[in-house]
Order: C-alpha cells, then structure tokens, then sequence
C-alpha cells in the first residue's frame, strides 16, 4: 500500500507529443480512473507508471521513491491487462502463482496466498483448468488474481472491462471496487467508459490530448466541468452545448435563439454581449414553462422510467433532453432548472464561474 | 471449429486429388515399390542376371561393420545439424524480434542462405575452410592448428555440420520469428511485471509458447539432415576421409552408383524409409505430448 505521484510525465513517439506533463498524486488506498477517449494518452500514462514505457521527461514516485529509472519488475506493481494476457500454457494455479514464485516465496505460502485469492475471486473450482479453458469472466479473475497475489504496493488497470460483454462488465465493475476497498490498495484504472469512470472512481482524470483537462470526484467533475470537452464527455447524453451572449451585467445569458436565461448560482464577470458557450445537461431541462424555449422533436428514445428526447430550437440548434416517464410530444417547451446552467468561454472553452 | 464440406457423389473429389495423388504415386510410391523390390534382388557384376535372395541383402548390410559406422555417423550428424541450426536460428530469431531499426533488412539477409543450392553452399565453405586456399583454413594452421579436413575425420565431420546447418538456418529462422512473433505482447509485459527477468522470460514464458514451432522444426531438421544433406557432404567431402563423413543417405549412393551394387543399396534405402518413418512416428507419439498448443 502506497501513495504514487506522477511529475510532470511527459512522452512524445518521434515527433509525436502523446502527453504534454501530467501531474498527479494519488493517495494511500485511493482509486483514481483516468478516463479520456482513445489517444487522449491515457494508456501511455498508465504503461509509463507500470514502467513498460519510458517518460520522455518527468518522474513517477511510488511510496515517495523514485522508481523512474527502475524496470518494471522492480516497482513492485501488479496490471490487469484488456487482453488479460495470461500465461496460456499455464494453468490457472501457476498464472497466480508465477510471480511469488519469481520472488521466492516458500510453495506453502504460495498455495496459501493463491487459495486465499482464488476464493475471494470465487475462482477456487479452477485452478487446474488451462485459461483457454475459461471464459472470458473468468479469465478477468484469474488476471484479477494474478494481481492480487502478490500484495503489491500499486494496482493498475488497462481498460479491463472492455472485452467483457454489458451484463458481466456491470457486475465485474462492481466486484472491482468492492475488492479494491477491501485490500485499499492504491489503484490507477484506465477506462475510455464515463459511466465505468463515474462508479470506480474516488477521483477522475479527464485527460484530453495528452493532458488532464481536469482532475476531481466524480461528482465535482460532474456538477463542475472545467471545459466544454470534459462538460461533454462526462454525463450521458452529453451536455448539451448552445451559443449565446451574457446579459444583464453577467447575470442572464441570452440564447443565440433569442430566449434570455437567468444564471441563478451568480452572474459571471464579462460585459454585456460578450460571446460564451451555455451548457445544460438533458436531465436539467423541464418540460413547460413560461420561459421556455420551443424544440421540434426529431427522435424520442425510451428507456423506461425516463425518455431522451433529441430535437431542434427554432434556430436549428441541436438539442437533447431527458424526461421522466414517456413523451410523446412533437414539441415542446422546455425551461432549464434554475443554477443547471454552465457557462464556458466561447473561445477557449474553460468553464466561466460566479465571480 | 473446422467445417466439413461434404462432396456428393466420387468423381470430383478423385478428378480433385487426382494431380497430386499422381505424383505421389509416380516420384514416390512407384520409385519407393522399386527399391523395395530390387532389396530382395541380388545381381552379378555385370549387371546380367538379377536373382531372388530374400532377406540376404538386409543381413549382409546389418552385418557390415562399416555400416554400423556409418549409422553411428549419421546419428551424430543428424542430431547435430538439427541441434545447431535450430539453436543458432532461435538465437538470431530472438534478436531479430527485438530489433526495431532495419528489422526488415536484417530478416532478409537471414533469409537469403536459403536460396542458395547445397552445392554453392558447399563450395563456399570449402573455399573458406581448405587447408591451403581457404581464408579459415590457413589461417587455422598458421595459428599452429592442424587443419586439414581432407586428413582428420573429426575436422571433417565439423566442416559438414556447419555447413549442413548453415544452409537450414535461414528456414528455422523464418519459422522461429513468426512463432516469437506470434506471443502477445502483453503476456511478455505481464511476465515482466511479474518479476521475471529476460533471460527467466525466455525460458518460462517465451520458449514454451514455441514449442509447437520447436517440434516441427525438429522433426523436419532431422529428415533434412537424413535425406537432403547429400550435395553437401558430396561437394566437401565425398564422404570422407575414409567413411568418417558417410552418412546412411551417402552411403546408398555410394553402394548404389558408384559401386554399382543394387541389391544392398536397395536393402539401405528401404532401411532408411523404416528408420525415418519410425523416428516422425515417435516423435509425433512422445514429443507431442509435451507440446502446448
């Protein structure tokens, strides 16, 4: 068990820059999930901590030592791979078992620590089948035990879920945690999966073409997105994003559309007109009101206890919402919840707070 | 899984096995009943009558001292062509698969010795190694070794070994890299993070997952050894000196062609079928086993 700190790690391929210095501490026990679309970096940061790359510039501290230079068998981690990557011609005792055997740990030891975790895994039935032998869920525990033998001081996880279909990866997804919890140790979890994301993590990383757009709890990345990429990425549907000018001394935001929405958390500092981004999450919008704004639905999704509802305004501006229960209306006028507003600078992006 | 597609009626499947049931039949099986047929033949020296002797010529060779060498020769020839060529084949495969810069011009120069007819290949090492002209060769000896392979039979021994090897070299290559190049990736990593060092790697992770391609390798090494090294040893050493480098393959040629002594030539070549049948037998039967696929 130990904290890990990541020092401005940097790593271009040739010319290519894949991260531009990511900074990050992670604490004792904690899990943090750097969650990002495929190239954001996010797989290249995690290999670098394993020690499979090398950091182009910076560091990577474990347990405040500086394992940089070090090979990744000496940083005493453990991975849980996509692929799983288990020995195949091994059975699944000796998968669990290659690494404490490496490290010299008596046999006694050895069958106990693979018996302990194979029944924490409920994999114990297993152990003489061969990996090919198993399924795919069970593959994932056998490399989940792999890991958990060797009592490391770190977990790191590569999109582990990917390769397991919905069903499993929602009850593997919680069998993670819960396991994770119970040893606390220290986990990096890479995932392209905002809802994965969202569920795992004590804190989030949004990384973003190669850097951390924004590091947080799920629900401050959630409730605060620093930029309209991490706005967007995080919650499902996405943000919706529509232009539009500050009014009223930052106090209302006017859609390009012309309807005038009241920023109820404060006003934002900037004059009059100037140009911003209002984002609104779906589940924000209410169906009716005085104040709102006419969408021609083009497509209604039901889920059940709620429907999402994809349409345009007047102006042709894309817009989705989430109702409770069923909708069937062709239009409808919506009004956002008050303070569900975002605000993000129309050029640059970043999120615009109360002043 | 495999599919099964089911031919109605006989004459297409035959008419699709015919071209390659013809040959067999013709370079093969009608060749092959010859030469069975001929070891229980003994013919004068003149090559006028033919009579039937049964079993007589297979003691007579079985009973020949010299044959005895000669299989003795081939043993140790054999296992050493396909020991070396596969060991100095994985060695390079290894590091051709970690290669990254030029990998593509370092494969292709290794690939390239394969091309060259046995005979070149003979004569290129014979060039290199002869006692008086070849580079290796004088240089041996003005380093106060006596190198003559055309004396020691043990010198000459080697000099066909290197050479029969170099020549398979190339082709274990190809097949060792697409094997190495066939571990995932991740599985090495997983092993790396696990503790294992390279050279542990190597032998617990990497040389297993081979195996399958080792297995092969080995068996068809060995019948390269046994069958096709003939031009080699004939260009270097003509089986020499006295039979140190006469292998049972050599000797058949020998006895046959230039002793014109059909009956026992036969008798070897049928012995030679038996023996090589019986050894790709046992190792699919034993070696097998051990194999993870």
């Amino acid at each position: 068990m130990a904290s890990l700190d990541i020092q401005g790690v940097r790593k271009s391929f040739g010319a290519t820059k894949v991260l531009h210095g990511i900074d990050l501490a992670v604490r004792d026990g904690e899990m943090v999930v750097i969650v990002g679309a495929s190239g954001c970096g996010k797989s290249t940061l995690l290999r670098i901590v394993a020690g499979l790359e090398t950091a182009t510039d910076g560091k990577v501290l474990i347990e405040g030592q500086d394992v940089t230079p070090l090979e990744p068998a000496d940083r005493d981690i453990a991975m849980v791979f996509q692929t799983y990557a288990l020995y195949p011609h091994m059975t699944v005792f000796d998968n669990m078992a290659y690494g404490l055997k490496i490290r010299g740990v008596p046999k006694a030891e050895i069958a106990a620590r693979v018996k302990e975790a194979a029944e924490m895994l409920s994999i114990a039935q297993l152990l003489d089948r061969k990996p090919r032998q198993l399924s795919g869920g069970q593959r994932q525990r056998v490399a989940m035990g792999r890991a958990i033998v060797r009592h490391p001081k770190l977990f790191l996880f590569d999109e582990p879920l990917s390769n397991l279909d919905a069903k499993l990866r929602v009850q593997m997804r919680a069998e993670i945690r819960r396991l994770q919890k119970r040893l606390s140790v220290t986990s990096l979890f890479v995932t392209h999966d905002q809802v994965e994301a969202m569920t795992l993590g004590d804190r989030l990383v949004v990384m973003h073409e190669g850097r951390a757009a924004q590091v947080g709890t799920p629900m401050e990345v959630w409730s605060r997105p620093a930029d309209t990429y991490v706005a967007t990425f995080i919650g499902s549907p996405a943000m919706n994003l529509l232009p539009g000018t500050l009014e009223q001394g930052g106090a209302a935001v006017r859609l390009a559309g012309g309807a005038l929405w009241p920023l109820a958390d404060g006003a934002r500092p900037g004059a009059d007109g100037t140009k911003v981004t209002i984002g609104i999450r779906p589940e924000h919008l209410t169906v009716d009101g005085a104040e709102g704004v006419a969408m021609v639905v083009e497509l209604a999704e039901p889920l059940g206890s709620e429907t999402v509802l994809h349409g345009r305004l007047p102006d042709g501006t894309a817009l989705t919402a989430r109702v409770p229960g069923a909708a069937a209306a062709e239009r409808l006028s919506l009004t956002p919840d008050a303070g569900a507003l975002h605000v993000f600078d129309a050029g640059t992006g970043k999120r615009i707070d109360p002043a | 899984m495999q599919k099964k597609v089911i031919f109605r009626g006989v004459a297409l499947p035959v008419a699709l096995l015919l071209p390659q049931l013809l040959i067999t039949g013709i370079f093969f099986f009608w060749p092959a009943g010859q030469a069975v047929w001929s070891s229980f033949l003994r013919e004068d020296a003149f090559g006028l009558s033919r009579e039937f002797v049964g079993f007589e010529n297979f003691v007579d060779v079985l009973t020949d001292p010299n044959y005895l060498t000669v299989v003795w020769n081939t043993a140790v020839f054999s296992v050493s062509v396909a020991v070396l060529a596969m060991a100095v084949a994985l060695f390079l495969a290894v590091q051709a698969d970690k290669a990254i810069r030029a990998a593509t011009a370092f494969k292709t120069l290794l690939i390239w010795p394969y091309a060259v007819a046995p005979a070149v290949a003979a004569v290129l090492w014979l060039f290199l190694f002869h006692p008086q002209i070849g580079i290796f060769g004088r240089m041996l000896n003005n380093a106060g070794i006596m190198w003559d392979y055309k004396i020691n039979g043990g010198q000459a021994m080697t000099l066909v070994i290197i050479a029969a090897a170099w020549k398979q070299v190339s082709y274990n290559f190809i097949f060792f890299l697409a094997g190495l190049q066939s571990i995932p990736k991740n599985v090495l990593e997983a092993a790396a993070i696990d503790g294992a060092r390279p050279f542990r790697r190597f032998w617990t992770i990497i040389f297993p997952l081979i195996s399958p391609t080792t297995f092969f390798l080995l068996v068809v090494n060995l019948v390269y050894a046994f069958f096709d090294t003939f031009g080699t040893i004939h260009a270097l050493t003509q089986g020499g000196p006295g039979l140190s480098t006469t292998t049972l393959i050599y000797k058949v040629y020998v006895d046959g062609v230039q002793n014109l002594n059909f009956g026992s030539s036969a008798a070897q070549s049928v012995i030679l079928m038996v023996l090589v049948m019986a050894m790709t037998a046992i190792q699919f039967r034993f070696i097998e086993r051990k194999v993870h696929y």
